[in-house]
C-alpha cells in the first residue's frame, strides 16, 4: 500500500463528467429517466440499486455500448448527446466487472496488456515480454498488489485478481474506474484489501464508481450515494448522511426489516451431527458439529476455509475423507446425493446456474426433477401432476413467471433461486443447507428468503446457512459457527454476536473466553 | 413435431421433388424401396447415437463395432453352426458387454468418451480383421436361413422389414427419450451433469446406460448390415458408418454439447442423408463426389439452423424487451 497519498483529495474539485437529464427508452420500457450526476476527480460514488433499477443501463451508457434516448453528457466541457465506446475510453472511464475478463493461463502482465502487447521490432513482432512486464510493475505497485508480474494468474486468489483488473484500468490512464458488485465474489478479508485499493485510486486524484448490493461497505467507502429505483434517481446522500437504513429505504421505497428477527423459542434435538469429519478441502482438520432441529446455524469463515466441502460432504457430492455424520443415532456417510436428499437432506448450492437449477429446462422440470419418480407412473412422467406441483410452489414462494413452462434461464436470478427451493420444499427437508443462498440477489428477494428459512425453522426443520456477508450471518442465524481453515474455530451464541468477534475466529484468533450457555 | 423438424421435413419433400423432376426414378417403387431399406439400417445405428449424443458424449467405434459384430454373426451361423436366434443371443450379449465398458471406462475412470470410443474404432476393427484372418466372411452356396432372412432383408407388403424394424425401435425410443423418466434423466444430464447430480440423479448410470442402448441398437443395425450385404470384409465393412449416424443426428437437430435433440428430428436426418446419397447417383453426379456432396449439405443444413436460432434469440429478447414474454417453444 506504498501509494496512498498522505492527504486525501478533497471530493469538491470540478466536476470533470457531467450527466445530465438521461432518459433510457427501450420500446415499452423506461430503463432510465431524468437522471443526473456528476463525478468529480478523486471521488468515491456508491451506486445502489436492486436488480432492474437501470444501473445496468446506465453503465451502458457511460462506456459507450448504448445512447441515450435523451439528455447531454458532458466530459470536460465538451457536450454531447452520447458517447462512443472510443469517446468513453479516451475520457478514460475504464470497467472492472462482476465477471473478470481475465485469462487463467496467462501471467499477470501478458493479462493486463492482452491485445495491446508491447511487440519488439523486426520483421516478426514477437511481444516484447521483457518491456511488458517492466511496464507492468508500477501499476501493480499503485494498486498495492503483493504478487509479482510474472505470476500466473490461477495461481491468484479473487481479491488479486480484481487488482490486476484494476491495474489493467491504470494502464489505460483511467480516470473513472467503475467496479460492478466488486465484493459479492470476495471473502470478508479481502474485501478490506479492495478497499484498501479504492483509497489508494481516490488519493490519485481517480474517480470510482462503486455498485454494490453489499451496503456496509458502500457506508465504508463511498463519499457520496446515488439511489436508484425503477430508472429514476430517488435519492443523492451525501457522506454525512450515508447510513444502511435510509439507503435501503430509498432502494425499495418502503421500511423493511433486514433480516427478520430470529426466533426466540429455544431450538429442538440434534439433527445431524459432523463427528470428525474430514473433506478434500482440508484433509488434516476432523470437523464436529451439531445442527439442531428448529434453528438457523450460520457457517461463517473465509471462503476456502472449508465450509462448501463440509455442505457437500454432508449431501453426498464431496467425498469423506475421514469421520462420519450423524443422524437418528445412525452413522451416515453419503456417497451420492440420493442419498441425502432420500433422508430429507437437501442442499441449495453455492453456484446456482451450474449446479442449482438446470437454465435450459422448464421451471416445472427443474421442480420435479429430484421427485421425478413421485411424478411418474412407472416408466412415463405425469406431466399434468408435474405442472401441478410447479403451480403449487409458484404460488407458495410467488415465483416471478408467466407459466411454470417457461425456461428458468430466462427468469431473474432471486426467481432462479426460488425455482431451487421450490424443487426441495415440494419434498419434505429435515435438514436445509444453504450456500451463500442470497449472492447476486437483489434485497426484495433476499428478504423473502430469510422469511422462508425463518419459516422452515418455524416449522422444525434444521437449517443451515453458510455466508459470507456478515450482515446476513448475524441478522438471520440463531447460532454462528465460524470455521477457519478446515476447523470449527468457535460458536457464538446469539448474545455474543458481533463483526468483530466472527472476524476474529474467521482468521484464527481466539475470542473473550466465555463460551455459550 | 418441432418447428426445426418441420422444416426438415419440408426441405426433404422440396428435394425429393426437384431430383423427381430430372429423374422421375426418382420415385419409382422399387428406388423408394431400396432407399427406405438404407434408411432403416442407417436409422437403427443414428438412434443409439442420438441416445449418447443426448448426453454430451460421442460414439465413435459405430462403424467397426457394426463390421466385427457382423463378421463374428456371419462365422457363427454359417461356419460353427450356431442356431441363428443362439447367435443373435450372443451378440446381444456381446453389445451390451461393449456399451458397459464404454459407460464404465467414461464414468468411472473418467476418460473422455472421444477418446474411449476412438481407441474402440481402432481395437475393433483389429479384432475383426484378426478373427476372419482378414478374409471375406459370407455365406456358402446355397446357405438359406429362410426365417431370419425375412426378418432382415425380407419384405413385409412391399415394405422393407429393416425400415419397419426402424419404425418400432423408434416408436420405443420416442416414448423413452420423451415420455420416460430415464429420457428426462438422459435430457438433464446433457444440459447440466452437475446440476443433475445435485438434484439426486444417478448420473453415472444414466450415462452407462446411454451407451448400453446405443450398442444394442447398433448390433441390431449389424444384424442387418450382415444379412443386406450377405458378405462382409471385415477391412472396409461399415467404415465411416459412426459419422453417417452422427450426421444424422446433428442434422436432425443435436447438439453434441448434449441435452438438445428430438427422436423424431434423428429420423428425418436419416431421411435426408440417404436421399441425397440417393440424388447422387440418381443425378449421374460422380460417385466419387459423394462424400463432396453429404458434407457440402450438411454444413449448409447446420449454418442455416445456427443462423436461425441466433435470429430467433435476436428477437425473442426484442419481444422481452417490449415487455411481451414470448410463448415458450414445446418440449420436445
Amino acid at each position: 500500500m506504498t501509494s496512498v497519498a498522505a492527504h486525501t483529495q478533497p471530493a469538491s474539485a470540478e466536476p470533470f463528467l457531467t450527466l445530465a437529464g438521461i432518459r433510457k427508452v427501450y420500446p415499452g420500457v423506461v430503463a432510465l429517466s431524468n437522471f443526473s450526476m456528476s463525478v468529480s476527480p478523486g471521488e468515491v460514488i456508491g451506486l445502489v440499486g436492486e436488480n432492474g433499477a437501470g444501473k445496468s443501463t446506465l453503465m451502458k451508457i457511460l462506456g459507450g455500448v448504448i445512447a441515450p434516448s435523451q439528455g447531454i453528457i458532458t466530459i470536460d466541457g465538451v457536450a454531447r448527446p452520447a458517447l462512443t465506446v472510443a469517446d468513453s475510453m479516451a475520457a478514460g472511464i475504464a470497467f472492472v466487472h462482476q465477471e473478470l475478463n481475465l485469462f487463467d493461463n496467462l501471467d499477470v502482465a501478458a493479462n493486463i496488456f492482452i491485445g495491446r502487447e508491447p511487440l519488439t521490432g523486426g520483421l516478426l513482432r514477437f511481444v516484447d515480454e521483457k518491456k511488458q512486464h517492466e511496464m507492468v510493475v508500477p501499476l501493480l505497485k499503485r494498486v498495492g498488489a503483493n504478487f509479482s508480474a510474472f505470476a500466473p494468474l490461477a495461481s491468484l486468489s479473487l481479491a488479486q485478481r480484481q487488482m490486476v483488473e484494476i491495474a489493467k484500468a491504470l494502464s489505460v490512464d483511467a480516470r473513472l474506474v467503475i467496479l460492478d458488485e466488486p465484493t459479492s465474489i470476495l471473502p470478508l478479508s479481502e474485501t478490506e484489501k479492495l478497499l484498501e485499493v479504492i483509497r489508494a485510486l481516490k488519493g490519485d486524484g481517480i474517480s470510482v464508481i462503486f455498485i454494490s448490493h453489499r451496503l456496509h461497505e458502500v457506508e465504508l467507502i463511498a463519499d457520496r450515494v446515488v439511489v436508484l429505483r425503477d430508472g429514476a434517481l430517488v435519492g443523492t446522500l451525501d457522506k454525512d448522511e450515508i447510513d444502511h437504513q435510509r439507503m435501503v429505504k430509498l432502494m425499495i421505497g418502503r421500511d423493511i426489516k433486514v433480516p427478520s428477527a430470529p426466533l426466540a423459542n429455544r431450538p429442538g434435538d440434534i439433527a445431524m451431527s459432523a463427528v470428525g469429519v474430514r473433506t478434500g478441502a482440508y484433509p488434516a482438520q476432523p470437523v464436529s458439529l451439531d445442527v439442531r432441529n428448529g434453528e438457523i446455524l450460520g457457517l461463517a469463515g473465509l471462503v476456502g476455509s472449508g465450509r462448501t466441502e463440509l455442505v457437500r460432504a454432508m449431501f453426498g457430492v464431496d467425498p469423506i475423507y475421514g469421520g462420519y455424520f450423524e443422524l437418528n443415532g445412525e452413522t451416515f456417510r453419503p456417497t451420492h446425493a440420493s442419498q441425502a436428499i432420500a433422508r430429507g437432506i437437501f442442499l441449495v448450492p453455492e453456484d446456482r446456474q451450474g449446479a442449482g437449477v438446470l437454465l435450459d429446462m422448464s421451471i416445472a422440470e427443474n421442480i420435479s426433477l429430484p421427485n421425478l419418480p413421485a411424478h411418474a407412473t412407472g416408466f412415463f412422467v405425469k406431466r399434468g401432476l408435474e405442472i401441478q406441483t410447479a403451480e403449487t410452489q409458484k404460488r407458495n414462494l410467488a415465483i416471478m413467471t408467466p407459466s411454470v413452462t417457461t425456461r428458468t434461464g430466462s427468469l431473474s436470478g432471486g426467481n432462479q433461486q426460488k425455482v431451487v427451493l421450490a424443487k426441495w420444499l415440494a419434498m419434505s427437508p429435515k435438514i436445509m443447507i444453504f450456500d451463500e443462498p442470497t449472492r447476486g440477489i437483489d434485497i426484495g428477494a433476499k428478504a423473502e428468503i430469510y422469511r422462508l428459512m425463518r419459516e422452515l425453522a418455524d416449522l422444525g426443520v434444521a437449517v443451515l446457512m453458510i455466508s459470507s456477508d456478515m450482515e446476513e450471518v448475524i441478522g438471520v442465524s440463531d447460532r454462528i459457527a465460524v470455521m477457519h481453515e478446515g476447523r470449527v474455530a468457535g460458536i457464538l451464541d446469539r448474545d455474543r454476536f458481533s463483526g468483530e468477534n466472527v472476524l476474529l475466529l474467521a482468521v484464527g484468533k481466539t475470542i473473550g473466553a466465555k463460551t455459550g450457555p | 413435431m418441432t418447428k426445426k423438424d418441420l422444416g426438415l421435413l419440408i426441405l426433404i419433400l422440396a428435394v425429393g421433388a426437384v431430383v423427381t423432376m430430372i429423374n422421375p426414378r426418382f420415385i419409382l417403387p422399387i428406388n423408394i424401396a431400396n432407399t427406405a431399406n438404407l434408411v432403416g439400417m442407417f436409422g437403427l445405428s443414428a438412434l443409439g447415437q442420438c441416445i449418447v449424443i443426448l448426453t454430451g458424449g460421442i460414439e465413435l467405434s459405430v462403424g467397426s463395432v457394426i463390421a466385427l459384430l457382423g463378421a463374428l454373426f456371419v462365422d457363427f451361423i454359417a461356419n460353427q453352426n450356431i442356431p441363428w436366434p443362439a447367435a443373435v443371443a450372443l451378440m446381444l450379449a456381446l453389445s451390451v458387454a461393449l456399451g458397459l465398458t464404454h459407460g464404465l471406462l467414461i464414468t468411472k475412470f473418467k476418460l473422455p468418451p472421444f477418446i474411449v470410443t476412438l481407441c474402440g474404432l481402432l481395437i475393433y476393427r483389429g479384432v475383426a480383421r484378426f478373427y476372419t484372418r482378414d478374409a471375406t466372411a459370407g455365406f456358402a452356396f446355397g446357405q438359406n436361413f429362410p426365417n431370419l432372412e425375412f426378418l432382415t432383408a425380407g419384405r413385409s407388403f412391399g415394405v422393407p422389414n429393416s425400415f419397419i424394424a426402424l419404425i418400432i425401435a423408434a416408436a420405443i425410443m420416442w416414448l423413452v427419450v420423451h415420455r420416460s423418466v430415464f429420457g428426462r434423466y438422459l435430457y438433464a444430464v446433457g444440459k447440466n451433469e452437475e446440476a443433475a447430480r445435485f438434484s439426486g440423479i444417478k448420473t453415472d448410470r444414466v450415462i452407462v446406460a446411454a451407451y448400453v442402448i446405443c450398442m444394442v441398437l447398433t448390433m441390431v443395425s449389424a444384424l442387418y448390415f450382415a444379412m443386406y450385404t450377405r458378405s462382409i470384409s471385415p477391412a472396409s465393412h461399415g467404415n465411416f458408418y459412426e459419422l453417417y449416424a452422427i450426421a444424422a443426428a446433428v442434422l436432425g437437430g443435436f447438439s453434441l454439447r448434449g441435452g438438445e435433440g428430438s427422436i423424431i428430428g434423428a429420423l428425418l436426418g436419416v431421411v435426408l442423408l440417404q436421399e441425397l446419397q440417393n440424388l447422387v447417383n440418381l443425378l449421374g453426379i460422380p460417385s466419387s463426389l459423394n462424400f463432396a456432396v453429404v458434407g457440402g449439405v450438411i454444413l449448409l443444413g447446420v449454418l442455416v439452423d445456427q443462423q436461425w436460432g441466433s435470429f430467433r434469440e435476436r428477437r425473442r429478447t426484442e419481444d422481452a424487451a417490449r415487455g411481451s414474454e414470448p410463448k415458450p417453444a414445446s418440449a420436445e
